[in-house]
């Protein structure tokens, strides 16, 4: 039997690359997390980081080719993901793992009324009658806040306005009440006092059926009001995971600093913001070292000699860099004799 | 600064962009988008001033009207004593050396085909600003203004990120010597850690060169970091309009506070309260009458419904439209 107090997905040395007429992109590479009930981890970092690839190669949904994963482990209640036959996945997907994504029309079928897709969801994975998956479909719509339900259940997706259609992919993804939601970029699309609404009503409906949340962003913003922990990710690795709080009252990698410090405030004046320097290197040529070394203001020789692991500190939080290890103080010394 | 003394460079009156919507049937009557209806402001000599509110509320096309890039339906936009929209095609081009624009997507203005260099000479052989002799002197005083390494001349718009496509795209708008610039979502489409090095650059540029700025976005942690003075507008209408320390500090319209209570703000000790409005945007065809907001205020009245509330200076350089002020 599963254990409830045991992570409900388990995310073990996950690499998931891309191989194209440009050699081979290591998309991600070599991620671990975990998450439990109940939970919500985010997941920040800058465009083409990875954070999409991750969230895909979950449900194994990695376009293939170019993508494919190569090594490690993803466990859900104990099973690993990558070693199940598409029959196994089909009765987890859009069941007991759902997703959301930036754009609805991913999701939704653009021909079918909004309640019809809903029903079929809950006929295929809950074995509901027809009768009940409609009135289960429209109870749905109800939930995330569609106001005439019965009226906009019957309604095509293009009738909508993109708020409405971005709660019928929720209100989708949640029928078959999910253990996991993946949601990326969920509200990137949509404007602030939309995207208010529709995070409060993802943590609304957590509250209510206790599933984990993964929640892809990359607004730090998203991340301090809905996540218990964090995940930062730089070129295809974690470089700092930690509890929320934590991570904005006391970040520790130099990425997650210049990430948190470039931020304009909107309670506080700056005259100058900070930034970091250069850009993140190409996927298809990652550095030998640490990934960050170029951009980075306390980069020595040895971050040019091999890549940090990712290790937790005593205080319970991870990062990936060298500064944290016991090598740094030889180093320095080292440097002192020389 | 002190309105008084202040040296206006730009007013827009009463201006109106309504475009036209297909209808699928000769006899239905034609239907028009009130983008921006009837929006009157001043732009003053070396600020900033800045735009928000959410999409379709018609910031990009109150500044696409003002550079005539849509002809606007009506209203006038005076600059240096004249009114824009009444120039004829040559004086216009003469007007867009003093008037420029960078976009949110510097990839999608920028010709693939082009070198920078050809980029920038075309920009300045427009205006006939600089001696054919001396522009690669100016070329190079362009690129170090914008950060850019002197071997960027010769590369093409597709071999820089995205933070370097808008560098370049800020270099084109400096070549022709601007007097005010509109930056429509110019930061937007950048990772924070880019976006905060443009910001920057932009400040810098103003300073140096007493740019005035026209900021279009709907990021208001962003605006609140570049913004003399603020706009807000809901549904083509302007409903809020103060210096940025007033509007941060309290403001009146009851769009406006959600708008600020909305933005996830970075800092999980915060506890703030949040307003939380109900129901979508209506529509800008059929905009609701009376108050435009009337259908998602939490503090509409009666006389929301139907009487339009007029922009009233409840302080000092502080305008709001709404009944409860
Ligand atoms: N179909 C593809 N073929 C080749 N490379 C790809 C493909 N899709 C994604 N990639 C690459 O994989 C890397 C990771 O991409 P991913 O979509 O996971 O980024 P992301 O963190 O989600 O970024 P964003 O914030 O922009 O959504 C990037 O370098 C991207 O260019
Ligand atoms: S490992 Fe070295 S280069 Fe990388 S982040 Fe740490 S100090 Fe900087
Ligand atoms: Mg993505």
């Amino acid at each position: 039997m599963y254990d409830s107090d045991k992570p409900v997905l388990e995310v073990k040395g996950l690499k998931t690359h891309l191989t194209t007429k440009n050699g081979v992109s290591k998309a991600v590479d070599g991620i671990d997390f975990s998450l439990h009930k109940g939970e919500t981890l985010g997941i920040v970092g800058e465009s083409g980081c990875g954070k999409s690839m991750t969230s895909l190669s979950i449900l194994r949904l990695i376009p293939s080719p170019p993508g494919k994963i190569v090594d490690g482990s993803i466990l859900f209640k104990g099973k690993n993901i990558v070693e199940m036959s598409e029959d196994q996945l089909r009765k987890i997907r859009g069941n007991e793992i759902s997703m959301i994504f930036q754009e609805p029309m991913t999701s939704l079928n653009p021909v079918i009324p909004v309640g019809e897709q809903i029903a079929e969801a809950l006929r295929l994975h809950q074995k509901l009658g027809k009768k009940d998956a409609w009135q289960n479909s429209i109870e749905m719509l109800k939930l995330v806040g569609i106001p005439s339900p019965e009226k906009r259940a019957k309604q095509e997706p293009f009738q909508l306005s993109g708020g409405m259609r971005q709660r019928v992919m929720i209100a989708m993804a949640l029928a078959c009440r999910p253990e996991v939601l993946i949601a990326d970029e969920p509200t990137t699309a949509l404007d602030v006092t939309i995207q208010a609404q529709i995070l409060e009503l993802i943590k609304k409906l957590q509250a209510k059926i206790g599933m984990g949340v993964i929640m892809i962003t990359h607004d730090l913003g998203v991340v301090a009001e809905t996540c218990d922990k964090v995940a930062v990710m730089y070129a295809g690795n974690i470089v700092e995971h930690a509890p929320t709080e934590q991570l904005f009252s006391d970040p520790k990698h130099p990425y997650t600093k210049g990430l948190l410090n470039s931020l304009p405030r909107i309670y506080e004046d700056q005259d100058e913001l900070a930034t970091i320097e250069g850009n993140v290197p190409s996927p298809y040529h990652l550095p030998e070292g640490c990934r960050f070394a170029s951009r980075c203001a306390h980069r020595e020789a040895i971050c040019d000699r091999k890549l940090p692991e990712l290790i937790e500190q005593s205080d319970g939080v991870k990062v990936r860099c060298w500064m944290y290890t016991d090598q740094w103080a030889l180093h320095e010394e080292k440097e002192e004799v020389l | 600064m002190q309105a008084q003394t202040r040296k206006v460079i730009l007013q827009v009156d009463h201006l109106k962009q309504y475009f036209p919507v297909k209808t699928n049937s000769l006899f239905k009557p034609k239907n028009y988008v009130k983008a921006v209806d009837d929006v009157s402001f001043k732009l003053y000599e070396g600020e900033t001033l800045s735009i928000v509110g959410e999409s379709g509320c018609g910031k990009s096309t109150t500044g696409r009207a003002i550079l005539r890039l849509d002809e606007p339906t009506s209203g006038k936009v005076h600059y240096s004593g004249k009114n824009i929209l009444e120039l004829n095609k040559r004086d216009m081009r003469k007007l867009r050396g003093d008037l420029q624009v960078i976009f949110q997507d510097p990839f999608a203005s920028l010709n693939p085909r082009q070198t920078v260099k050809q980029i920038l000479n075309e920009a300045m052989a427009i205006q006939e600003v600089v001696p054919k002799k001396e522009r690669l002197e100016r070329l190079l005083e362009l690129l170090s203004y914008v950060g850019l390494p002197p071997e960027s001349l010769s590369r093409y718009p597709h071999e820089f990120s995205g933070g370097q496509r808008q560098r370049i795209g800020i270099a084109r708008a400096l070549a022709v010597d601007p007097r005010l610039i509109i930056c429509d979502e110019a930061v937007s489409a950048l990772d924070v850690s880019i976006q905060a090095q443009i910001l920057n650059l932009l400040k810098k540029l103003q300073r140096q060169f007493g740019l005035t700025f026209l900021f279009i976005s709907h990021d208001l942690s962003v605006v609140r970091h570049i913004s003399d003075r603020v706009m807000v507008m809901y549904l083509g209408k302007v409903v809020e309009i103060a210096e940025k320390k007033s509007l941060f500090d309290q403001s009146f319209h009851p769009y406006t506070q959600a708008l600020l209570s909305s933005i996830p703000v970075p800092n999980p000790k915060l506890n703030r309260d949040r307003v939380i409005l109900k129901g979508d945007i209506p529509s800008p065809i059929d905009p609701p009458k009376g108050c435009r907001f009337h259908t998602r205020c939490p503090f509409v009245m009666d006389r929301c419904k139907t009487e339009e509330p007029e922009l009233r200076e409840v302080k000092a350089n502080h305008f709001v439209s709404c009944h409860l002020v």
